[in-house]
């Protein structure tokens, strides 16, 4: 297997584990969410991205010569071995918090899938495609919550002013390109999220101007995710998701 | 966990109750399949995808506040409805054709 093979799996898992470990948050709030139809409409959101993770595992796999399966790569590798960035790995924290990382990840995938449909592999270009019309909705979803919880009470002004400010350290990372990926860019496959970065400050900072939120520009960056070294939170998280596996092995639903 | 903060401050009974409407196919009509509750008609529309069009359902959705919808009342029924049932010549059926007409 030549490099640029190699660097395709390891980027196919790396999308791959975004979704999953964004899903498996967005789940979290299955029957726990402010009311019934909200519940509902998050865990269809949950869905969208185990969808969207079995896409990119299910390729990563069958580039690798389908040594192993895709329950292998979600279910059996442990928190260093998983390269999501770091935002989809936080804690959903309050109402507040999840929307407003659903909003910054909504804003993101948009134009990152949207480059993406254009990669010169055909296989990552369909699923992009696929998976852009999906966010394009969830970000038609997380708006008008950002804008109504912003222009709400005292109390939901200033959760989300603390979401903003938890969030922020995580922002960075996602444009950080590592030499690899480039690598991938210049052969067309993937695209540089760094050239992405502008258009997405000036993008959320309108919108935010519009309910008179502030965005904190924070010089802190936490980074780490693709190279497995991720917060506190990601094991404990693993821990439940990987439960039913680890302790009945190759169990099947 | 912060879900009994969450439900001090969006509480089910200050959300309005819309019905959800939808066509299934091109060419139609809408038909009513439920109701759900959203604090705005966008996010019900948007609830309303959600919950009745995951499998494809339909190609259109109406939603309307209930409050919006004028109904008839159970209780108005002997004055509402019953009085057309005593009056056979409104239906076609009452008529009987002359043996001349043959296409109808």
């Amino acid at each position: 297997m030549n490099d640029k093979q190699q660097n395709t799996i390891r980027f196919l898992i790396g999308l791959g584990d975004d979704s999953v470990v964004l899903s498996h948050r967005l789940s979290e709030w299955c029957s726990n969410a402010p009311y019934l139809e909200e519940d509902i409409a998050l865990s269809n959101i949950a869905l969208d991205y185990i969808g969207r993770a079995r896409m990119f595992y299910q390729y990563a796999v069958e580039l690798e010569g389908n040594k192993r399966t895709e329950d292998d790569i979600a279910y059996l590798r442990n928190e260093r071995q998983y390269t999501n960035l770091l935002i989809h790995e936080l804690p959903i924290n309050d109402f507040a918090f999840t929307m407003v990382r659903q909003y910054f990840l909504d804003v993101f995938y948009c134009e990152y899938l949207k480059l993406l449909c254009d990669s010169s592999d055909e296989q990552i270009s369909a699923i992009a495609n696929k998976a852009v019309k999906e966010s394009r909705y969830h970000l038609k979803r997380s708006q008008p919550w950002i804008t109504q919880l912003a222009e709400g009470t005292s109390e939901s002004k200033e959760r989300i002013q603390l979401a903003l400010d938890e969030l922020e350290n995580f922002v960075g990372e996602m444009f950080l390109m590592e030499d690899w990926e480039l690598m991938l860019v210049d052969s067309g496959i993937a695209v540089d999220r760094k050239n992405l970065e502008a258009n997405w400050n000036s993008e959320v900072q309108a919108f935010l101007n519009k309910s008179e939120m502030c965005f904190p520009d924070s010089q802190l960056q936490i980074r780490g995710g693709r190279n497995g070294i991720h917060t506190e939170h990601l094991g404990h998280m693993l821990s439940e998701m990987q439960y039913i596996q680890r302790s009945m092995p190759g169990l099947e639903w | 966990m912060t879900s009994e903060n969450n439900q001090q401050s969006i509480n089910q009974e200050q959300l309005a109750v819309y019905e959800v409407f939808i066509r299934s196919n091109r060419g139609l009509d809408h038909k009513h399949v439920g109701s759900l509750h959203a604090e705005s008609p966008e996010h019900a529309l948007m609830y309303a995808r959600d919950c009745y069009l995951r499998r494809s359902e339909g190609v259109s959705v109406w939603v309307v506040k209930s409050t919006d919808i004028t109904a008839s009342q159970e209780d108005d029924i002997p004055n509402f409805i019953d009085p057309m049932d005593d009056k056979p010549y409104r239906h076609a059926t009452h008529y009987v054709l002359p043996e001349n007409v043959t296409n109808m």
